[in-house]
């Protein structure tokens, strides 16, 4: 069966409450998942308190404010604080987003942070993606062509280069994915909205010579049509994409090529 | 068939046993079905509420009428139809044990296919014998 429970030793427990900052007025108060691979013991919540009035206003603000004033081994991924990386996806308040684009202010309460959910955790908040991006790879994200290459470049029209918005702007962070409980239950299968955001991607370019070929690759019960609408992938998406559209475009490919 | 997941590369897991190649037909099959429930289940439901306003032997003259029985007939092969595949869905969703899992789609098309055949032969059994 599907796993509706954690196994054991994955189960949360009451972690450290890290003391106030000393003389801090505008406290806000964060309840962060803890994990150590090194040790025996199992997860655990610990609570912070961030000096507002010390710190920027978003969430990855905050963590590595914990993480240069607090906590030292406090563990994320992190890069470009802007959004376009899609290395701080974790799950804030209880969805899937980027810690850097998403504001202190849009949370009211504690704000829990957890590792995106359903994933392996290698530690604190990092999930192991190794068979998020396997199943970026097996989409075979690039242009295939039998045609040789032209002396200049391949041809698009703008009409045609307009099919690609929206899709090509996908920054892998896994919100998506990792929100679906179609993915959750069978993501050794399913290769989930990311990777299929990305096949429709390569799908409806207009310069792909292999079409058919990529459609004969999707076209299986688990790989694709796993897919129930259940939207969460849209709902999570930090870019404002919309994965459940380009399955849905993607099934009515599959139906075409057979009327 | 599943590849030991301490040792093969997430690669080698993720691309499996290939692509079925199928599945679209599952996915027609469904949407087709749901589209045929709609008037067909509007009609079951006007007969059933006809039906109960009627003493026995006015219940199986409304049931023996022809286009009565043939509705009801559509209603149950569309209805069956759609009936497995949702479930088998479900199946392949929550059950990952394989010999579990194959138990239970064959016994989810006997069901659905003994469901169909005995409501189709109780409506041609009035429809015939009266």
């Amino acid at each position: 069966m599907a796993d509706f429970n954690l196994p054991k030793n994955s189960r949360l427990t009451e972690g450290k409450t890290w003391p106030k900052p000393a003389g801090a007025t505008n406290l806000r108060e964060y309840r962060i998942y803890r994990w150590d691979p090194d040790g025996e013991s199992n997860p655990r919540m610990d609570t912070y308190f961030v000096d507002c009035d010390d710190c920027g206003p978003m969430i990855l603000d905050a963590i590595l404010w914990i993480k240069n004033k607090v906590d030292p081994t406090l563990t994320f991924r992190r890069s470009c604080r802007e959004g376009i990386c899609g290395s701080c996806a974790m799950n804030i308040d209880g969805a899937n987003t980027l810690a850097c684009t998403k504001g202190m202010d849009e949370v009211t309460g504690p704000i829990k942070i957890y590792p995106l959910p359903h994933m392996p955790v290698v530690k604190d908040l990092v999930p192991d993606l190794t068979r998020f991006y396997a199943q970026h790879a097996s989409i075979e994200p690039w242009l295939k062509t039998d045609t040789p290459a032209p002396a200049k470049e391949w041809r698009q029209s703008p009409e045609d280069r307009e099919h690609l918005d929206g899709l090509y702007e996908c920054i892998l962070c896994a919100c998506c994915s990792t929100s679906c409980p179609s993915y959750w239950w069978n993501g050794d299968r399913y290769l989930g909205p990311a990777a299929l955001l990305q096949a429709y991607r390569w799908l409806i370019d207009s310069r792909d010579e292999a079409t058919g070929e990529r459609l004969d690759n999707l076209e299986d019960p688990f790989r694709l049509y796993r897919c129930h609408t259940i939207m969460n992938c849209s709902n999570a998406c930090p870019k404002g994409l919309n994965p459940a559209k380009a399955i849905a475009e993607i099934k009515k490919m599959m139906v075409a090529r057979q009327y | 068939m599943s590849k030991n997941p301490q040792i093969a590369t997430q690669t080698a897991r993720v691309r499996g046993l290939g692509a079925a190649r199928s599945g679209t037909d599952h996915f027609w099959k469904t949407r087709l079905t749901a589209v045929a429930n709609v008037p067909l289940t509007i009609a079951f439901v006007v007969i059933v509420l006809m039906l109960a306003r009627r003493d026995y032997a006015g219940a199986m003259a409304l049931v023996g009428n022809p286009a009565v029985a043939i509705l009801l007939l559509l209603f149950i092969g569309s209805a069956t139809i759609h009936m497995r595949l949702g479930m088998q869905v479900i199946i392949e969703d929550y059950v990952h044990a394989e010999g579990t899992k194959i138990v239970l789609l064959m016994l989810n098309t006997f069901f659905a296919v003994a469901v169909g055949f005995a409501s189709a032969y109780a409506i041609l059994k009035i429809g015939f014998a009266g």
